[in-house]
């Protein structure tokens, strides 16, 4: 790695995001620290998901939308024409909201990403490893050549997780992973994301406040503004944010008393 | 607050709307009933209407009476007892002809019956007679057979036999058959379908995934939508002007050596097949791959696939179930269609079986056709069967697609 004293994995310099002339998220500067859970807060509509997905360039997906402002990865502009979105991709996986495996068995569902990125090592190592990262090795690994839709939304949920492992990302983006899922998921999910913090760098979008209290070191508040382009409002220590906010939106908002 | 107000009926005003209400339902499910009633009429009507003539009392009779040849019944012959008959009475030329087209030992005995009926018997049908005639009139048939033909035979005869599935076309209705019709018909769908499933398929994927969506894009996926529907014949046009003209030392076979051909050939009106079907296949494929979950995609993208990877490992094998359907309505289009084909120039006789894309070819609608414009009313008997094998191969030819499709699906 290049910067190797930079404790900062990735930063954003005056990011703004726009749907056409909407202007959904306007000048958020942050600086994700290595190794660390990150949570995103906020109320809905606010412009998290869109925040989160520039961070891997899955915006550009969505026609008319435009970036403007920058993201640097260990020094380099993501959003700059020398760099390509396949690659962005594959330092930074993503898990969606919704649990999306492919309609695979759940060996292909690791496999795939692995095999297209050039995987040259023992695949059914590599398989293994990412399942008991993800902690779902136990529970699936008599079944692995089984469709990967015959498990259950929590299970799915933590094989995307796994999927996401497999190609050895170096930062992990998550929006609302637990938001479809029963309790007892969810505190695995949270428990699974103290595990990967030691390898990966994890961005986590949640509605959940004890969540973010319980699993996160650092929250961003977003809000809107009076154009309704969200903007991050406080970004600090988990512990500041959810006991000395400075702001007094952010005091409502994780007090409950927002709206 | 939410105020209850007094401006929804209560008690019988309640009742009797309810009643009002189910009034109305019951009737629009009595226009619904009828019109699957009028439906199945329809249809049933088709198929008899088919049935009836290929089915019925025939009344022939034979030029050269059959103890002339033998004291055997015809039916009851043996192909060797037939062979022995046809060598010792046809002419020493004719014979050979014949043993040259097919060694005659090696012809099966209904071929056999054929030539002895049509060489040496001459059969000549007198009148034949619907079906439903046959089987509601039967005596009358045979009073009346007897007093117009004392000579003739009448019979109930089918008219689709096993001999008319394998005979070539003949100008003599007893002995046509469909192969050639048959023959042309596979190669011309087969070419129609290799041609138009992967340029559809391919179109589809690229204004799907690719394109940008924009006035262009619009444009084209509005004359799409309309090529679809153009009548059949203008594609006859295009084709006889680009395929069969244009294209000719390409479609004749010429380039590759043969000289005998011109660009009428069964490549020239299954590429006017395939252009024909194209829109369908692309609209249909282009469902297809739109029904494909963008969270798919996203997933794909997600761990590092390239556009095409995702295309190629994702979307393609989820949207390849619709894809399938569609060329399945292509592939009934492509048959059933005659305009384009009397436009490119099919033969209307030929008793050579299609042996390559650059064959002149006939296909069964062009027989039917033909066969229905005889006025010999028993080549309408004929046209009848025709009609049948057709139906029966769409049957096929869909069922064979549709159980493909379904492997496919299960897959997932
Ligand atoms: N594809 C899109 N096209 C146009 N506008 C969009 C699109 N996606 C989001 N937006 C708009 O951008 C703003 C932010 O949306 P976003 O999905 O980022 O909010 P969010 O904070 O994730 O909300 P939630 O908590 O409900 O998920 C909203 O006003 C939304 O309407
Ligand atoms: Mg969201």
């Amino acid at each position: 790695m290049e910067n190797n004293n930079n404790h900062y994995s990735i930063e954003t310099k005056d990011l703004s995001i726009h749907y056409g002339r909407f202007t959904a998220v306007r000048n958020v500067n942050l600086k994700v620290e290595k190794q660390k859970i990150t949570a995103i807060i906020g109320p809905s509509g606010c412009g998290k998901s869109t925040l989160l997905r520039a961070f891997n360039r899955m915006n550009d997906f969505v026609s008319g939308s435009s970036v403007t402002g920058e993201i640097f990865l260990h020094g380099r502009n993501l959003y700059s024409k020398h760099v390509d979105p396949v690659e962005v991709r594959r330092k930074i996986g993503m898990v969606f909201q919704k649990p999306n495996p492919f309609p695979k068995s759940i060996y292909e569902n690791i496999a795939w990403g692995a095999r297209i990125n050039g995987f040259k090592g023992k695949v059914d190592e590599l398989v293994e490893n990412s399942l008991r990262s993800a902690a779902l090795w136990d529970e699936v690994k008599d079944k692995l050549q089984e469709s990967a839709y015959a498990l259950s939304g929590g299970q799915q949920q933590r094989l995307c997780i796994a999927r996401a492992i497999a190609v050895q990302p170096e930062i992990i983006l998550m929006d609302e992973p637990a938001s479809a899922l029963d309790p007892i998921s969810t505190l695995r999910v949270e428990e699974l994301l103290q595990e990967l913090k030691k390898n990966y760098t994890i961005l986590i979008v949640t509605h959940n406040m004890q969540q973010a209290a319980r699993a996160s070191d650092f929250t961003a508040m977003m809000m809107i503004d009076d154009q309704r382009a969200g903007g991050v409002i406080e970004f600090d220590d988990t512990k500041k944010i959810f006991t000395r906010p400075t702001d007094k939106r952010t005091e409502d908002y994780v007090t409950g008393r927002f709206g | 607050m939410n105020q209850k107000t007094d401006s929804f009926p209560e008690g019988s005003d309640f009742y009797s709307a309810l009643k009002k209400r189910y009034r109305v339902a019951s009737i629009w499910q009595i226009l619904f009933l009828s019109a699957l009633f009028v439906a199945m009429i329809s249809l049933t009507a088709l198929l008899y209407n088919v049935m009836d003539g290929a089915f019925g009392y025939i009344a022939y009779e034979y030029k050269n009476d059959p103890s002339e040849f033998t004291f055997t019944p015809v039916n009851e012959l043996s192909k060797e007892e037939l062979l022995t008959i046809l060598q010792n009475n046809l002419s020493a030329g004719a014979y050979k002809k014949l043993d040259a087209e097919q060694a005659m030992p090696t012809r099966s005995q209904a071929d056999l019956m054929n030539l002895f009926l049509e060489r040496l018997l001459q059969i000549d049908t007198k009148q034949t007679w619907s079906m439903t005639e046959s089987i509601l009139q039967g005596n009358e048939i045979r009073q009346e057979a007897k007093t117009n033909y004392p000579e003739a035979r009448i019979e109930f005869r089918s008219w689709l036999t096993p001999q008319f599935l394998v005979s070539s076309l003949s100008s003599r209705a007893e002995f046509a058959g469909v192969r050639t019709a048959v023959l042309g018909s596979l190669w011309l769908v087969g070419i129609a379908i290799a041609f138009a499933l992967p340029i559809g398929t391919g179109a589809a994927i690229y204004l799907q995934e690719y394109a940008p969506k924009n006035w262009f894009t619009a444009i084209i996926q509005t004359n799409l939508n309309n090529l679809a529907g153009v009548p059949s014949i203008v594609y006859g046009m295009l084709g006889l002007a680009v395929f069969v003209r244009l294209l000719e030392p390409f479609t004749s076979g010429g380039i590759f050596g043969l000289t005998d051909a011109n660009g009428r050939t069964v490549l020239s009106a299954g590429l006017t097949m395939g252009i024909l079907v194209l829109p369908l296949i692309i609209i249909n494929a282009q469902e297809a791959i739109k029904a494909v979950p963008d969270s798919l995609r996203q997933a794909s993208f997600g761990v590092g696939a390239t556009r095409w990877q995702t295309v190629w490992y994702h979307v393609l094998p989820n949207a390849l179930p619709g894809i399938l359907t569609g060329s399945i309505l292509a592939l009934s289009r492509a048959l059933g269609e005659t305009a384009p084909l009397i436009v490119v120039g099919a033969s209307t006789f030929i008793s050579v079986d299609p042996d390559g894309p650059f064959s002149k070819f006939t296909a069964l609608p062009i027989q039917i056709y033909q066969w229905t414009t005889r006025a010999q009313s028993e080549f309408h008997a004929v046209a009848a069967s025709g009609i049948i094998v057709l139906l029966v191969l769409l049957l096929t030819l869909n069922a064979s697609a549709i159980l493909l499709r379904n492997r496919f699906q299960r897959k997932l």
